[in-house]
């Protein structure tokens, strides 16, 4: 478990940052290490160099933006989980960052880094995807450049960014109306989900206007079809079974492919009944 | 002063250990240290057809590189020590670095020695090598089938032993039997998971041609010899030393290539050698556990009296026997297959197969969980088939307490047991009548909840050295203790088992001081440096304080003896008027006159006036060997949830009551009951190696082998009845298996009765959601 040799920076600001991703060297940005780490220990990855944007003040915290939210990409998932205005304004993304791994991997593993890494197991992008939520991103020959989540994701660790770009920011739309929750059914080894919901729920009186759903890195638009109904469990079955029949899901050592397609269903039902329920508190 | 004997007192090792104050094996530092790193096979079988290590020697750092040609006539191959007798044993030569072939996944084709671990680390990755794949399985069963893959050229079908077990006439039982049930289960692979990865540092002194091995051991007395065998050095010549060793559960019992391997580096190069497991390389070649699978059926009478077991196992070995590999599906599972009950008629055929997988070895209870397991299930399955219920065929089938000793049909002798005192006290701690009310309310809302309840006994405190040798264990199964009082009174105690997690520290210090009307302060216990402490067998097998705790106990009192006489010869009174009282010997009828161990200790250490003919000092030694096994055992009571929707399972309530004997530490004791439960609910709910097509491990990091964590675990619930055992000094059983003799099976058979009324008896471990999910699927007809 011992990475190759590589150069090690610490970025004294982004602007450096920025400026040694530009030499298109292979060099790999590092945050909180958690994912980048162990595929250097197994050797998966091979970076000549890192550069360490952990200390950088500018990428981390968050403030109000509009009526949500800005988070910093180096903000963590601890400070995310206690944050009174993530409580506040978005409790659901404070919920998901106290609920991943252990408080070791809490308190160094960033947001930012967890959504560049785009691992299909991983809580947020669910998340990020339900709320339609923008990142921003930056390069020294391109500027800042602003992509919703939904144009984002391109895959099992395939995403919209290059190689020079920076991931900065996380752009969290208000609620408005909508209540949200994330039901997952995780590993019992790594913790990671084997299946995982995040359902954004508007409703007026008892009918629903608005809803986003999102299956891990994938977003439910079957879903939509339960708009202007009072969540009727049959249209949401029926939803929910469509939502996922449309995936690619591969069984392996952990649960075959039919278990993680039920389960998958399970949790859209579980989390449309749980976010309806509480948007009409 | 309260009594010390019994007493729930804090670990004494744990300050230490808690606090990074201890040394491991990793923290050995010494000058020009070098460091070793394995080039290992990436397939699970193949012919080394070529191997290259040039580059390797040219790389920065790099000092030296072994392969299997260099090392194969001069060393010998790793030792199998345990030669079950009675059957067709065969060990095929299990070399320290592959020379020809390799036969599974991680075995060691070179090593590289560099000034640094990355530096070796780096150098690995030029080791260059022309495999040519063979056909590989990992699965023991198929590795019989005719056309399987054969590992060794000379065992065609794969079968290293075939090994029957027999008593009363099991044939003509199931013959004439008025139920008869059978089920096929498999009792997965796991991985031991210590804490601490193996780490071995050798350093060899060419003027004194004397070796020191500092090793993640669980019995360094056994590593000190079978070193001396695969190096061909003298065994005074080599010093092995465990320091804090971070659990083992068998897998530090073995002797392993690496060991050895960097021992002859330290020879070779002159300099010290350290080797430390990376957590990949210990899932890949530390010793797996388990891995049965099994044909078991059970036959009885309609009114619930069991009349006979029949099994037909197949042992998974992996590509070599390792050192007790042999004796753990055999001698320490079939012997044990009547579990609490008077089944008069067993028959077991037990085959041990070589496969490509990983070796397999002594996990905590080692051969008796899989024992327990199968017995229990069977239990339960039988219940239902004849609508009685299972707590009722236990109870009429129980060894009476009033007829130990007892003779099973196996033959071995039962020293003591009340097994119906436990299960009540289990009982009680449940209610079951509100439990199954309330499991009756579930059903008719459609929730499944259930209830397992499991009865076990095991074998432990392993044993009388006459019995080991009668069954093939290359050692004896004694223990030794030296108790040397100093001259200002205190106590150092040097054992020959080797403690590494158990407390023994504390229980050992706590006998000494107990005796010695001490405070346990002014007792040390010093373990596992083979130079200092007397020849033990190590500490496995739940042996160590009923076999080394009675040796600690018997040189305790020889000391207290000579103490006796001297204090006698110094109060100027007879031997035969002295009592020890609170503290100290004291002259019946006149208490004031008095001599406590320290004045005492004084004395016999300056030797001023010591009794006519007696020696100075005041020490003794004893070697305590057992006359049986000890049997510890209970009732262990697990509730479950089962989400029909998800096939999660949750458990509601664990209740643990075990029988150890009188506990010398109840907290210790309690404490290695938790580890056992954990580690027998890590099976039973979620641990399991896999192995893919190509005999390739698919779970060798911790993202993909379960290992249990403090936040899926269950609050257990513990309590003790306490029936001594009449073969140790002590009364003392042992306690380190049984929860995980006890748990999974418990817990499997909790889930099938929740599931009872969709029809399933069985699902086999580990019960992950997906497993229950799709036995529920197919009970109710859908395919999944």
């Amino acid at each position: 478990m011992i990475p190759t040799s590589f150069d090690y920076v610490r970025a004294g600001s982004v602007k450096e940052a920025l400026g040694l991703l530009a030499l298109g060297d292979g060099t790999k940005v590092i945050a909180g290490g958690h994912s980048l780490l162990p595929m250097m220990r197994f050797r998966l990855v091979q970076a000549p160099k890192l550069v360490d944007i952990s200390r950088l003040e500018e990428l981390r915290g968050v403030q109000e933006y509009k009526k949500g939210l800005r988070i910093g990409a180096t903000t963590t998932y601890a400070e995310l989980a206690r944050h009174p205005l993530v409580r506040e304004r978005c409790p659901v993304i404070a919920e998901v960052a106290a609920d991943v791994a252990d408080i070791q991997v809490r308190n160094r593993g960033t947001i930012g880094g967890s959504l560049a890494h785009a691992d299909p197991a991983s809580d947020m992008p669910a998340v990020m995807l339900a709320l339609d939520a923008e990142f921003q991103l930056r390069s020294k020959k391109g500027g800042r450049r602003t992509v919703r989540a939904r144009e984002f994701f391109k895959g099992a660790f395939a995403t919209d960014m290059t190689e020079e770009e920076l991931f900065t920011d996380i752009l969290v739309p208000g609620m408005g109306r909508n209540a949200a929750v994330y039901v997952s059914f995780d590993s019992a080894a790594s913790g990671y989900a084997l299946a995982g919901v995040c359902a954004s729920v508007g409703r007026k009186r008892a009918t629903i206007s608005d809803i986003g759903v999102a299956e891990v890195a994938f977003v439910a638009t079957a879903l939509e079809r339960m708009k202007d109904t009072k969540c009727d469990a049959a249209v949401l079955a029926a939803a929910a079974k469509e939502a996922v029949a449309g995936l690619e899901i591969a069984g392996d050592a952990h649960a075959p492919a039919a278990y993680r397609r039920h389960i998958a269903e399970v949790a859209i039902v579980r989390a449309v009944e749980r976010a309806y329920q509480r948007a009409g508190t | 002063m309260a009594t010390l004997f019994g007493s729930g007192i804090k670990r004494r090792e744990d300050p230490r250990l808690i606090t990074g104050q201890a040394t491991y094996v990793d923290d050995v530092k010494l000058p020009r240290l070098a460091y070793a790193v394995f080039a290992r096979s990436p397939y699970a079988h193949a012919k080394i057809a070529r191997i290259d290590v040039s580059a390797a020697r040219q790389a920065p750092g790099v000092l030296a590189v072994y392969t299997g040609a260099d090392v194969k006539d001069r060393l010998v191959p790793v030792p199998c020590a345990w030669n079950v007798p009675n059957c067709d044993l065969k060990i095929p030569a299990h070399p320290l670095l592959a020379h020809d072939r390799v036969r599974y996944a991680g075995d060691a084709v070179a090593m590289v020695i560099a000034e640094t671990r990355a530096q070796a680390r780096d150098a690995v990755d030029l080791v260059d090598v022309d495999y040519e794949p063979l056909r590989a399985t990992a699965d023991p069963e198929k590795a019989t089938q005719p056309g399987a893959a054969r590992l060794h050229e000379e065992i065609p079908d794969n079968i290293g032993f075939t090994w029957v077990v027999s008593g009363g006439d099991a044939e003509a039982a199931f013959q004439g039997a008025e139920v008869a049930v059978s089920q096929r289960i498999v009792q997965q692979r796991l991985l031991p998971t210590a804490m601490e990865p193996r780490a071995a540092v050798a350093q060899y002194n060419r003027g004194s041609g004397q070796l020191t091995l500092w090793a993640t051991s669980q019995n360094p007395h056994i590593h000190r010899f079978l070193c001396s065998v695969m190096l061909k050095l003298p065994e005074h010549r080599i010093r092995v030393i465990a320091p804090e060793v971070g659990g083992g559960f068998g897998s530090k019992i073995p002797a392993y290539p690496d060991e050895a391997l960097v021992s002859f580096a330290a020879m070779e190069l002159g300099i010290p050698v350290k080797w430390t497991e990376d957590r990949s390389e210990n899932y890949k070649v530390t010793i797996h556990g388990r891995d049965h699978i099994e044909y078991v059926e059970m036959c009885g009478t309609r009114d619930g009296t069991i009349t006979g077991i029949r099994t037909k196992v197949y042992a998974g070995l992996g590509a070599y026997a390792s050192t007790a590999a042999p004796g753990i599906p055999t001698i320490l599972h079939g012997l044990v297959y009547s579990g609490s009950y008077m089944i008069p008629n067993i028959h077991g055929t037990i085959y041990g197969v070589y496969t490509n997988g990983t070796p397999v070895d002594a996990y905590r209870g080692a051969g008796r969980p899989e024992a327990a397991y199968l017995i229990e299930r069977l239990v339960d399955i039988f219940a239902r088939k004849i609508g009685m219920d299972p707590i009722e065929v236990r109870r009429k089938n129980f060894i009476p307490k009033d007829q130990f000793p007892y003779t099973v049909a196996t033959g071995l002798i039962y020293d003591s047991g009340n097994y119906e005192a436990a299960l009540d006290k289990a009982l009680g701690l449940l209610d079951l009548k509100a439990f199954r009310a309330e499991q009756a309310r579930a059903r008719k809302e459609g929730r499944y909840l259930g209830m397992g309840l499991v009865s076990y006994i095991e074998i432990c405190g392993l044993g009388p050295s006459q019995v080991a040798g009668a069954v093939g264990f290359g050692g004896g199964l004694y223990d030794s203790a030296i108790v040397r009082v100093y001259p200002t009174g205190v106590v150092k105690v040097y054992i020959g088992a080797s403690p590494h997690g158990q407390g023994e520290e504390t229980t050992f210090a706590q006998i000494v001081a107990h005796e010695f009307g001490y405070p346990v302060e002014n007792v040390e216990i010093i373990h596992g440096d083979t130079d200092n402490t007397p020849q033990g067998w190590g500490t496995y097998g739940s042996r160590t304080t009923a076999v080394c705790g009675s040796a600690v106990k018997v040189a305790a009192l020889r000391v207290k003896e000579k103490a006796k006489l001297l204090a006698a010869h110094l109060l100027e009174a007879n031997e035969a008027d002295l009592e020890w009282k609170d503290d100290a010997f004291r002259v019946k009828g006149s208490p004031d006159k008095a001599k406590g161990m320290a004045e005492l200790a004084l004395m016999a250490n300056v030797a001023w006036n010591m009794p006519p003919g007696m020696e100075p000092g005041l020490e003794a030694t004893a070697f305590f060997d057992p006359t049986n096994f000890v049997y510890p055992f209970g009732t262990h009571i697990c509730t479950v949830e089962v989400d029909e929707q998800t096939g999660q399972v949750k458990i509601l309530r664990y209740i643990a009551v075990d029988d150890c004997g009188p506990p010398i530490n109840p907290m210790i004791v309690d404490g290695q009951i938790h580890g056992g439960v954990i580690q027998g609910i890590g099976e039973g709910l979620q641990e399991i190696a896999v192995y893919d097509e190509e005999a390739q491990l698919v779970t060798g990091t911790m993202m993909d082998y379960a290992v249990p964590k403090a936040s899926q675990m269950p609050h257990i619930e513990v309590a003790h009845t306490i029936t001594p055992s009449p073969v140790n000094p002590l009364g003392v059983k042992g306690c380190g298996e049984a929860g995980t003799i006890a748990s999974a099976a418990c817990l499997v058979n909790a889930v099938c009765d929740a599931l009872a009324p969709l029809g399933i008896t069985h699902i086999d471990k580990p019960l992950t959601p997906a497993r229950v999910w799709a036995a529920i699927q197919k009970a109710k007809g859908a395919t999944p």
